[in-house]
């Protein structure tokens, strides 16, 4: 009995913080995804994950993220100084030229990142013909030769490490992993949320009206999906140059189409459901019957399904990249990075980080979601 | 009727057949475990018919169930009993042992005979599944015995069923090849779980009557599990009274109807719906008029799909509902009843002329309609399903209200909810709790205050009463009609239950197949009926007995 904390019925403020509180249902299905330990560590595994591969530019990065200099302090993360401001001539400062950082050097101070590379970095020093292997498994002789001044030189430190290796053009592969990993799930996730607000807006209409509206609509839907989408990419992506957008568009076209059958149902048996009913006698309009009574019906099972298609998302994406007609080349990419893994089996460095920062994030991402819909399922209990 | 099926049993010291001693079941386990049955026992005697009464949640059906292990295992668990089946503890014995007595020495039938049966399955394979089973029965074998039992079942021409699914049977017949199923190896003891709940008054009367001359003719004992005392009284030898999982009062049924001696049973008792409808007026003014309803659902074949025939599900019928009067709709399932209601609601598209204080209505659109739904209402049946079990209670009542009211502030909005929660009865201060916290009877009542709180007009009342234990049924009805009273309501009562519509309606129209049938004042047609299906329907729902061939649906 939760007597005490409703109000008395004619109170002044009837509105109190009880209509907040999670609904029984809902504290049920927190109950639920907490008992499962698994898809709980997997959430926070891949929200710490997450969160650190958004702060990128502050903890892998080429530029510094402070600079003291002649007085004035400056943040090269946020903002593109020119070289003119330290004396060169540039329209963008590299502040890993040696001039530079003299120059800086005598006038104030740098704060590097942990790991001094960006994603598309070519690092310059390494000792061996790139793909180079971690700097971790050569000696201290070896890493620095490259350095004007060998061992002794203030950029031979543990920021210049390459702590994965390089890829076959010297860029910091752990950098690359970075970004690449935050481009994906960013993808993935905006394909996700696009493509389910399509889908259930598609479903909800089918399935509440019904009819001839249904019968069309569905037609449609199946020719639209007997069209073969990689080959539609392929032929696309030589037309247009494929970019983060343009691919999300051409994959937004038919990855909608995975909701659309779920929401439909559900919508098609709620819409029979007495309380519907009650709400049209009631006069309540299409759009807030839809939208109130019915779209929470619908949401277990589109939650259920949205893991999923994120995965699928982003595993898609990174077939893409794999074969080439993915990101523009230059871009972060995981598929890239197996591709190259492909390309130099030599290096194994490549194909072996690849494989394992993939599968972990989907993995990560399929727990979770077993874990959800475990806690939608109303069948399941857990002690 | 007793002194028959006593009988058949040989001396009264007999050992029981069934004896059930001290039996807990708990669900759950640690500190969510909860009692569903407490210690209760009873035993029945070959031949005998125990019935166990008691109104929802009472344990009846859990009790039922454990006795051919039926429960799931865990959460359930029996924390304290036996049940000894000629001699042998059907509790602690093992799947094997218990499988061999389910469907072969003991049999049951359940409430829902749609849901009973594997609709993908035609009615020679369900039968003849269990007497493969537990006899071994061959292909032709199996088909004889199918066929004798549908003949004693009682279902004409049982050679043609033997293909039909069960969709394609009616509600009676479903539950007739299910008691076939039951008897299929001739067994000592049928359990029936409410097995004429979900069926029509006439078609409830019938089954009882089956299940009463199979008995006899098999000498098996029956343990019948229902609600409702009117069956009770007719039908069993001996009755045991359960509340909240005890059995509070037991004996023969004579006695305990005569002199019931717990406080609860005569609760039961007393529990029928009273009062009598408003006095019939006809100066009053007309809310609701509907001239020649007509509601005909097109049957399409062919690959044009071209209109072959209509089902007239509502055929050219009249109806006039009078400001605080109440017009009562009877029939068996199938008569059209709900349908007549919705299309008078404009909630189906019909022919013919609706008015509603005088304005036409037929011709409006969705639109058009929406500022009338405010003074025209509906209550459901199903307590559990009109309301969405999403929203708290404060939303759902205050749903209509933000949109007919929208220019009210939202206390006022709560305001209004929560007095129209106190109208029915209910404490205001739970309106921030959801659907399913509350009972059967407390959730009818906040559909009751969903359509009272835009003060209107015209209600139309779906069976409101008929998913409700007896008891509440009657807190309901009176309910009802104080709400009629107060706010001189015009009620549009649809039920197949006539004792519910004696106690609210002051006129009746007696509907089967979309048509009317008798038409009237309430007192008249209960008193002196005309047709022979209203004396039919009279007789089932007031005697349980049965009509002869022909007059009402099997």
């Amino acid at each position: 009995m939760d007597s005490t904390a409703t109000p008395a019925p004619m109170n002044s403020s009837p509105v109190p913080v009880e209509r907040h509180r999670l609904s029984p249902i809902n504290r049920r299905r927190l109950a639920n995804f907490q008992a499962n330990r698994r898809g709980v560590w997997s959430l926070w595994i891949f929200l710490v994950l997450f969160g650190l591969s958004l702060l990128a530019e502050v903890l892998v990065s080429d530029k510094p993220i402070l600079v003291s200099y002649k007085g004035e302090l400056l943040a090269p993360v946020l903002v593109d100084y020119p070289e003119e401001k330290f004396g060169g001539f540039l329209a963008v400062t590299d502040y890993r030229d040696p001039f530079i950082q003299e120059e800086i050097g005598a006038n104030g101070w740098m704060l590097w990142p942990p790991v001094r590379y960006s994603y598309r970095t070519v690092n310059n020093e390494i000792p061996v013909p790139a793909p180079a292997p971690p700097s971790w498994s050569m000696d201290k002789e070896t890493r620095c030769a490259q350095y004007p001044e060998g061992a002794n030189d203030p950029n031979c430190v543990v920021g210049n490490w390459n702590w994965l290796g390089t890829d076959d053009q010297g860029r910091d592969v752990l950098a690359r992993l970075v970004y690449g990993f935050r481009i994906s799930v960013i993808f993935g996730l905006t394909l996700t949320v696009a493509s389910s607000f399509i889908g259930i807006a598609a479903g909800a209409v089918q399935g509440y009206y019904g009819g001839w509206v249904d019968l069309l609509f569905q037609r449609f839907i199946e020719i639209w999906s007997a069209i073969p989408t990689l080959y539609l990419i392929l032929i696309v992506s030589s037309v247009l140059i494929p970019g983060f957008w343009t691919l999300f568009g051409i994959l937004l076209a038919f990855s909608w189409l995975a909701l659309v059958g779920v929401v439909r149902a559900e919508f098609l048996r709620g819409r029979n459901f007495e309380y519907i009913s009650a709400a049209r006698a009631l006069g309540v309009s299409n759009l807030t019957i839809m939208w109130r009574h019915l779209l929470p019906n619908a949401m277990v099972a589109t939650l259920t399904f949205l893991p999923f298609i994120l995965n699928g998302s982003i595993s898609t994406l990174t077939a893409l990249d794999f074969l080439g007609f993915g990101l523009p080349p230059g871009s972060p990419s995981l598929g890239e990075l197996l591709a190259q893994g492909k390309n130099n089996l030599q290096a194994p460095w490549l194909g072996i980080t690849g494989f394992i920062v993939i599968s972990l994030m989907l993995s990560l991402l399929i727990f979770i979601g077993e874990a959800v819909r475990d806690a939608f399922d109303p069948r399941k209990s857990f002690r | 009727m007793s002194d028959e099926t006593s009988m058949t049993a040989k001396t009264p010291q007999d050992q029981p057949l069934l004896d059930v001693r001290d039996l807990s079941v708990a669900f759950g386990e640690g500190e969510t475990r909860s009692l569903a049955v407490n210690r209760i026992s009873f035993s029945i005697r070959k031949g005998e018919t125990l019935a166990l009464v008691g109104e929802s949640g009472s344990g009846k059906s859990v009790s039922a169930l454990s006795v051919l292990k039926l429960l799931p295992y865990p959460p359930a668990s029996h924390p304290t009993g036996q049940i000894l089946f000629q001699g042998k503890d059907l509790l602690t014995a093992g799947d094997t042992a218990i499988r061999k007595v389910r469907g072969n020495k003991i049999s049951m039938i359940f409430q829902e005979p749609m849901t009973s049966l594997n609709p993908l399955h035609t009615v020679e394979r369900q039968i003849a599944e269990v007497l493969k089973i537990h006899r071994g029965m061959g292909e032709r074998q199996a088909r004889e015995r199918v066929i004798d039992l549908l003949t004693k079942v009682g279902i004409p021409e049982p050679e043609t069923r033997l293909g039909s699914y069960p969709h394609q049977l009616s509600g009676g017949q479903r539950q007739r090849v299910m008691i076939a199923m039951a008897l299929a190896n001739e067994p000592d003891l049928l359990i029936a779980d409410e097995p004429t709940t979900a069926l029509d008054v006439t078609v409830q009367a019938q089954i009882l009557k089956l299940l009463k001359d199979l008995q006899r003719q098999e000498g098996m004992a029956m343990l019948f599990i229902t609600h409702d005392l009117g069956i009770v009284r007719k039908f069993a030898d001996r009755v045991c009274v359960m509340t909240k999982g005890e059995i509070v009062e037991s004996g023969p049924v004579a006695e305990i109807f005569a002199n019931p001696q717990h406080e609860y049973t005569r609760h039961l008792l007393a529990a029928e719906p009273k009062g009598s409808p408003p006095a019939h007026d006809d100066s009053a003014p007309v809310v609701v008029r509907a001239e020649d309803l007509k509601v005909w659902f097109p049957i399409r074949r062919g690959f044009l799909r071209r209109t072959v025939g209509h089902v007239k599900a509502v055929d050219g019928i009249d109806v006039t509902v009078r400001e605080g009067q109440t017009l009562g709709i009877v029939g068996e399932s199938g008569s059209g009843k709900t349908t007549l209601g919705l299309a008078i609601l404009r909630m189906i598209s019909s022919t013919g002329r609706i008015a509603f204080k005088g304005a036409d209505i037929q011709g409006l659109g969705w639109k058009d309609m929406r500022p009338l739904r405010r003074d025209m209402q509906i209550v459901f049946q199903d307590p559990f399903g009109a309301l969405s079990p999403r929203m708290s209670v404060a939303d759902i009542v205050g749903e209509g209200l933000a949109v007919h009211f929208p220019g009210i502030t939202a206390e006022e909005r709560d305001t209004r909810v929560a007095r129209a929660l106190e109208e029915v009865g209910l404490d205001a201060a739970t309106r921030f709790r959801y659907p399913h916290e509350f009972s059967g009877g407390q959730r009818q009542r906040i559909s009751i205050a969903r359509a009272m709180v835009l003060e209107p007009k015209f209600v139309m009342l779906d069976e409101p009463t008929s998913a409700l234990d007896m008891s509440v049924q009657a807190q309901v009805v009176d309910l009802l009609r104080d709400l009629q009273k107060k706010h001189g309501l015009a009620y549009l009562f649809i039920s197949h239950d006539l004792k519910v519509v004696r106690a609210l309606a002051n006129e009746v129209v007696v509907m089967k197949s979309g048509k009317v049938v008798e038409q009237g004042q309430a007192h008249e047609i209960f008193e002196a009926p005309k047709t022979d299906y209203t004396k039919a329907l009279m007789a089932a729902a007031f005697r349980i007995e049965t009509a002869p061939e022909g007059v009402v649906s099997a």
